[in-house]
């Protein structure tokens, strides 16, 4: 088994004659929660984009697994272990939250379309345990009880909480987080904390986040973003240190003034989904 | 969060609105995976549950066909192709969320295919002609399922616009096979003996020819909707949902748009296949005129009022195309209306059902009742929350 370590090296991004983002790096190591900060319209999402395939990068290479992965597709991710949540949560509306979470185990799927179109009982006993495992994983997050139930009639948190599952019963070598905190109110953040904390005996995660406690608190490793270029990278500790951050991103973060202003700005990004 | 693990204290579970799905055209279809395991007297296994469906329904059409008049027969019969059509069209456009004004091409492709193989000096058996219908039918779905995979909405529908244009025009050009405007006349297959002897059996009837084509596409309807329910309710139209409602997300599932669009043409692509060869032997014609754009959009709007994504409501929505015509006609004519006003009252009275039920039920029938019956189910339940949290 080859180590699940995520390298991007020197990723280069323009859209148009914009450059979004300018000779980035970044290496997720095996087991580690990697945080990528940044104030908005850093290139933070790009970045995530490019690590799942969604964007292709300018020029810079990214290897995943010590193997370069040149012409990334999304749907290719989950077969090499990796699984990104959404901004937003991008749930399937027209279908139920055990429904959402089952497609999410689709890499686990053996049953094939003949065995479908004939029902045969292998089909069955595939979708069986489809829908053990993603009920496993609502159980995980405490989110079983809504197994029947359509998103959209859901709170924010919980639709949040089956997002998160159905990118988990993929059992990932890397989870992509993007916002996970957005629109959550202090407990669910600090829930939300202990649950990464938690995944990390299995996969390696690379969090993007606004929330600086959360950021600080779950992270071992983080690299900051501003303009597009990288700043600043470290373990918590040293990227609070650091004087480039503070001048760029964390300003006055000491003072709870602050905090508060970022919780509200959180709660604007619902409306991203 | 802690509150959110018990729902029936917090007050926001339990509204009416709760169990069903926000999107109203998401309303018709049933979720491939129950949520929790109830007791139910239907047997687990999925083959058996539609098996024993399957069986029920076979009961039902011949008793259907055997109480009816001859008349009546061949309408069934028209019934049995269109709903075929329909049934493969409301996988595409209901599950899958691709728009197709092409199905009436397709149907062509599997009526041409039948013809020229029924004319042939010895025919080869009639399933079998079947069959190579609907293969010629899905190599043609294939082709332009690889073209719509790329294109959404008015794009995929302008594409299978000029499918359905331009397909039927091919039989004009080449008209020394396909017989140009006039189309080729269908040599409609005998009953075999059997059959005589199994309706004599059955009800007494005459095992008239009319009779026994309505039976060949009630089979063909049975056998169609037996492994349409089959993909439905399997992993393959959870996917196809997926694919239908975030396209992102399921692409970061790690399902592959284009391929599962394109398996959806084909599967549906097939069905038409299989609905134009049955519409070949009972019209006993295959010519350009039976397969214009009208044809296609009957087809959509069939599948629209009768729920989309649902099967019963494509049959039932082929149902109200077949019998609601002549009904009106009947109507007009007792009204006192002479023949050709009661003739144009039919296809008024269609466009008002068709308008009426996309203001009043845009789910469907079937959406419409299912999402009511789900409605009720959550008021029933909340009362019982109440009730238990009150004593």
């Amino acid at each position: 088994m080859p180590t699940s370590r995520l390298e991007m090296t020197g990723i280069n991004v323009a859209f148009g004659g914009v450059l979004a983002l300018t000779d980035v790096s970044l290496t997720v190591e095996p087991g580690q929660v990697h945080g990528l900060i940044g104030p908005n319209g850093a290139g933070k999402t790009t970045l995530f984009n490019v690590a799942c395939g969604l964007v292709r990068p300018t020029s810079g290479r990214i290897s995943w697994r010590g193997q370069e992965m040149r012409r990334l597709r999304p749907s290719q991710l989950t077969k090499l272990g990796i699984a990104r949540t959404l901004q937003g949560v991008g749930l399937f509306p027209g279908m139920t939250v055990l429904e959402n979470v089952m497609v999410g185990a689709h890499r686990h799927a053996r049953a094939g379309f003949l065995s479908a179109l004939l029902a045969l009982p292998t089909s069955d006993k595939d979708d069986r345990q489809l829908r053990e495992r993603a009920m496993r994983a609502l159980t995980e997050l405490g989110a079983e009880q809504y197994a029947g139930r359509y998103p959209g009639s859901l709170p924010y948190p919980v639709q949040k909480r089956v997002a998160l599952a159905r990118a988990l019963v993929a059992e990932p070598d890397l989870l992509l987080l993007d916002e996970p905190a957005s629109g959550l109110a202090e407990d669910e953040m600090h829930e939300l904390g202990e649950l990464i904390r938690s995944v990390v005996g299995r996969m390696s995660v690379l969090l993007v986040e606004h929330h600086m406690d959360l950021v600080m608190r779950v992270c071992d490793q983080i690299t900051v973003l501003d303009s597009g270029k990288q700043i600043a990278a470290g373990t918590p500790a040293e990227v609070q240190a650091d004087p480039a951050v503070t001048e760029a991103y964390l300003g006055d973060a000491v003072d709870p003034g602050a905090d508060a202003a970022e919780l509200t700005h959180a709660d604007g990004g619902r409306t991203h989904g | 969060m802690s509150d959110l693990h018990s729902p029936a204290s917090t007050g926001t579970a339990g509204k009416a609105t709760d169990e069903a799905p926000v999107l109203a055209t998401a309303g018709a279809d049933a979720p491939s995976a129950p949520a929790e395991t109830r007791r139910s007297f239907l047997p687990q296994s999925t083959l058996l549950r539609h098996l024993l469906v399957l069986a029920a329904s076979a009961v039902l059409a011949v008793a259907l066909l055997e109480l009816s008049s001859p008349y009546q027969n061949s309408q069934l019969a028209t019934l049995t192709y269109y709903a075929i059509a329909a049934g493969g069209l409301t996988v595409l456009t209901g599950m899958n969320g691709q728009i197709s004004l092409g199905h009436g091409a397709l149907m062509a492709a599997g009526a041409y295919t039948t013809a020229l193989f029924l004319d042939a000096e010895e025919p080869l058996p009639l399933p079998l002609i079947l069959v190579v219908a609907v293969v010629v039918a899905t190599a043609i779905g294939a082709l332009v399922g690889v073209a719509a995979a790329r294109l959404h909405g008015p794009y995929l529908a302008g594409a299978t616009l000029a499918l359905a244009v331009g397909l039927p025009g091919l039989a004009i050009y080449f008209h020394d096979i396909f017989g140009g405007e006039q189309g080729l006349r269908v040599r409609a297959p005998r009953a075999p003996e059997a059959f005589g002897s199994f309706i004599e059996a059955v009800s007494g009837n005459s095992a008239s020819n009319t009779k026994w084509l309505a039976y060949v596409g009630t089979i063909c309807l049975l056998i169609t909707y037996f492994f349409l329910a089959n993909l439905v309710r399997s992993r393959i139209g959870r996917t196809w949902r997926a694919v239908r409602d975030q396209e992102v997300a399921a692409e970061l599932a790690g399902i592959n748009l284009g391929a599962w669009r394109v398996l959806a043409f084909v599967v549906s692509a097939a069905a038409a296949g299989l609905a134009g060869g049955v519409l070949a032997i009972v019209v006993r014609l295959a010519a350009p005129s039976g397969f214009t754009l009208v044809l296609s959009l009957a087809l959509l709007t069939a599948i629209v009022i009768g729920g989309l994504g649902s099967l019963l409501g494509a049959l039932l929505g082929s149902a109200l195309l077949v019998f609601l015509p002549p009904f009106v006609t009947d109507l007009g004519g007792d009204l006192g209306l002479d023949q050709t006003e009661a003739a144009q009252l039919a296809p008024f009275v269609y466009g008002v059902v068709l308008i009426v039920a996309m203001i009043f039920a845009p789910a469907g029938f079937v959406g419409t009742i299912r999402l009511r019956w789900m409605t009720a189910k959550a008021k029933r339940a909340s009362a019982r929350a109440a009730g238990a949290n009150g004593g």
